[in-house]
């Protein structure tokens, strides 16, 4: 499930978290050292952290553990980062947030919202042939229910990308 | 309270007199002659260059002489995107340069306004760190960040874009700002994990046939004299890398001169068949590895190095220690005694006798027995800089250097035109010594407009233009690895050097025959100001020892093949052999 298919090689998923100082350029510097070793970013999520100063990247990559132990080391090498870490396989609290616009015809409308409740989901906007429904939860949680949605139609729908934090009193 | 209220260009300006700053190299445009204004006065020499690539490769060439960072300072747009080859060099050369380009005002940021370039977007993967100053209250901080930057840890360039009006208007805040860099933190150059180093002593013990391999890093960190106690104690044989030379004297009997792409026999033989290799400042270059999966597969590996992303990067190295060279290798002396290399020394004298470098006067005027002059007429202690090709592998070869700091070429980027305006930088900020630029007839045509300013300097440089009139390291590649199916690398149409020289109003020499050069070389070095020593080659030579791109150590060529090697190169698909047109 946390791999991708590339030739015959199964590539692992990282999910990679970047402290770094909250100044201009400093995504373009960090998205670069993926960019120039072949590395697609998958999802990224950037917020300010609980001091303006700085910022938190949340980075899902595709690739092979070498280059991206090489990327870990570039990107905390940038001045403006303070720390980068990878998070792959450990137990931290991982979420995610989607929107789903979904073909409802009125017949279908009670099996969809059944879906809705079983995700705890939420439904935002209600039309007459659409719901548009907001879902939380792991990376896992909201593909489940992209699969469900599709059989319906789905119109549109939006990810924030996975954030993550550390459990405890670990830095994340 | 009273601060004098400077405009930022003045502070910029008083914060580089804070650093010391000599000289500033630059072309100045619209948008920088308010900086350019304030440098008036200001007791900083600004050295007017002919081209922006040439500012860039003497501020390097004056970094990598003295230590101390280069300054630069050009304009907007086009101005700013010429630094972009130097910045390159300097980036992946490790040198401390400082490039300051004016942008147009913040108001137009963005709008597409005359001679507007997103430099600091263009720049981004050549630079250690870069600012745009948006404030002129933050130019006394970044510009304190700057230096900061460029010098410490492993040192590289920095690039600060200054709009107009951030240029004039007001500075109020005091000079002596406080850095913030939360997430800069070189360590202390006495913060290492010095078990390791015990373990690397203890690896050391072990070793019956180890190899010290010198990068750059050794020079940079200037661990000279640590070096020499290492080698000597240990009674181990120095290999070093083409921007390792000089940190340990090459004309030493433990030195085995260059290994790699063309390095000497023995020391690629010795790289081949150590059972320890032990990196002080290299970064494992393919240039020097050949094929990776083959180079030392057996041996254990040890790697020194100040960049943390520098190990595990090529190799995977069984000991390593992220830290300064000169101080780790100082612990390390204290726990290694001398070790029974005298087998290994026995196999590598025997190397040593087999193949030496040859150089010979026969068929003609080459670069070797030129190199190998001068070397004997300034007995090893010039400084040389070279440019990008066959002239810069067989100076390498030939010329041995004996002090650090004493040697400059282009490395990582192979920057064609680099070496005649890096020489000039050199000899900016080593006034009182010799300076050579070895330079090839393709890349000196690079960047030779510079000529204007070593004339006006009156820098005492002495450039040797080696002339064949081909790209000659291309050529090679071509007749050994490509059929002789010649492409783009015949360089008819070269000016006469000589009277090159004499439109600048320098003097110059002309070498023609094997007879002519030790006296023209002599002549030329006593001669006290500018020089260009004009070199007419034989147009065919390779440079040998040469390992393919993609070849063991151990499937070196190691002369000149009486037919195409085709059983080691990368073979090309079979072609017709065309008759060789451009021969004589």
């Amino acid at each position: 499930m946390n791999a991708k298919k590339n030739g015959n090689k199964e590539l692992p998923k990282h999910t990679i978290s970047i402290y770094v100082a909250n100044k201009p350029g400093v995504l373009m510097r960090v998205a670069q050292v993926f960019a120039r070793r072949g590395f697609n970013i998958d999802s990224l999520v950037v917020s300010e952290s609980q001091d303006s100063r700085f910022s938190r990247m949340t980075i899902v990559s595709t690739g092979d553990a070498e280059t991206l132990e090489q990327i870990i080391k570039q990107v905390s090498k940038l001045v403006d980062v303070l720390h980068a870490k990878d998070h792959s396989g450990e137990d931290v609290i991982e979420r995610e947030y989607a929107l789903f616009k979904v073909e409802t015809p009125t017949e279908k409308r009670t099996e969809v919202l059944q879906i809705v409740e079983h995700f705890k989901g939420q439904t935002l906007d209600f039309g007459e042939d659409y719901l548009l429904i907001g879902i939380s939860g792991a990376t896992e949680k909201i593909d489940a229910s992209f699969e469900l949605f599709k059989k319906y139609g789905i119109l549109e729908v939006v990810r924030s990308g996975k954030m993550l934090m550390a459990r405890g009193r670990e830095e994340t | 309270m009273e601060t004098k209220s400077l405009s930022g260009a003045e502070v910029l300006i008083e914060c580089l007199k804070e650093q010391n700053v000599e000289y500033i190299w630059g072309i100045p445009g619209g948008v920088t002659i308010p900086i350019y204004d304030a440098l008036v006065d200001s007791g900083i020499k600004l050295i007017l260059v002919r081209h922006e690539q040439g500012a860039m490769h003497a501020a390097e060439g004056y970094a990598r002489a003295t230590g101390r960072p280069g300054v630069v300072c050009v304009t907007s747009g086009p101005g700013a995107t010429n630094t972009v080859t130097g910045l390159l060099n300097a980036y992946m050369d490790s040198a401390p340069v400082i490039v300051i380009t004016g942008q147009t005002v913040t108001s137009m940021l963005g709008k597409d306004a005359f001679q507007e370039g997103d430099i600091f977007g263009m720049t981004l993967p050549v630079v250690k760190h870069s600012y745009l100053v948006k404030d002129a209250n933050d130019l006394p901080r970044v510009m304190k960040e700057a230096f900061y930057i460029a010098q410490t840890g492993r040192p590289g360039p920095v690039h600060i874009d200054i709009p107009k009006d951030v240029a004039t208007s007001p500075c109020t805040v005091p000079l002596n700002a406080e850095m913030d860099l939360p997430g800069y933190k070189p360590r202390d150059l006495e913060d290492f994990d010095r078990e390791e180093v015990e373990r690397i002593a203890g690896a050391l013990r072990r070793s019956k046939r180890p190899v010290l391999y010198v990068g750059h890093g050794a020079v940079i960190s200037n661990a000279c004299s640590e070096l020499m106690k290492l080698a000597t104690t240990l009674h181990a044989p120095v290999v070093n890398t083409l921007l390792g030379k000089g940190a340990f004297p090459e004309d030493h009997e433990l030195s085995l001169g260059m290994f790699g792409m063309h390095g000497t026999v023995y020391a690629n033989k010795a790289v081949s068949e150590c059972d320890l290799i032990f990196s002080i400042g290299g970064r494992w270059d393919d240039r020097i590895t050949g094929k990776l999966s083959e180079f030392c597969v057996d041996a254990v590996k040890i790697h020194i190095d100040i960049d943390p992303a520098e190990i595990n990067k090529i190799i995977r190295p069984d000991y390593y220690v992220i830290g300064d060279a000169k101080h780790v290798l100082r612990e390390l002396n204290k726990h290694i005694s001398r070790l029974d290399t005298d087998d290994w020394w026995r196999k590598i004298e025997k190397w040593r006798n087999k193949f030496p470098l040859k150089c010979s006067k026969k068929g003609g005027l080459k670069v070797p027995y030129i190199v190998d002059t001068l070397y004997r007429l300034t007995k090893g202690e010039a400084i040389i800089v070279t440019d990008v090709g066959q002239h810069q592998m067989w100076t390498a070869q030939f010329y041995k250097v004996h002090k650090n700091r004493s040697w400059i070429s282009s490395g990582g980027a192979g920057t064609m035109g680099f070496g005649f305006p890096a020489a000039l930088g050199a000899q900016f900020g080593r006034p009182n010594e010799l300076v050579v630029a070895i330079v090839g007839d393709g890349g000196f045509q690079m960047t030779m407009s510079e000529l204007a300013t070593m004339m006006n300097n009156n820098l005492p440089v002495k450039i040797i233009v080696m002339e064949n009139r081909y790209l000659g390291m291309v050529r090679q590649w071509q007749e050994l690895f490509f059929d002789n199916r010649l492409s783009g690398v015949d360089l008819t149409g070269n000016p006469n050097f000589a009277l090159i020289a004499k439109a600048y109003g320098c003097k110059s020499f002309r070498i023609r025959r094997n007879a002519d050069v030790e006296r023209t070389l002599k002549e030329a070095i006593e001669y006290k100001g500018p020089c260009l020593i004009w070199a007419e080659l034989i147009k065919e030579d390779n440079v040998f020892p040469m390992v393919p791109a993609g070849a063991p150590l151990s499937k070196m060529i190691i002369s000149p093949p009486k037919s195409a090697p085709t059983e080691i190169a990368a073979k090309p698909a079979k072609r017709r052999r065309k008759p060789r047109s451009e021969e004589k």
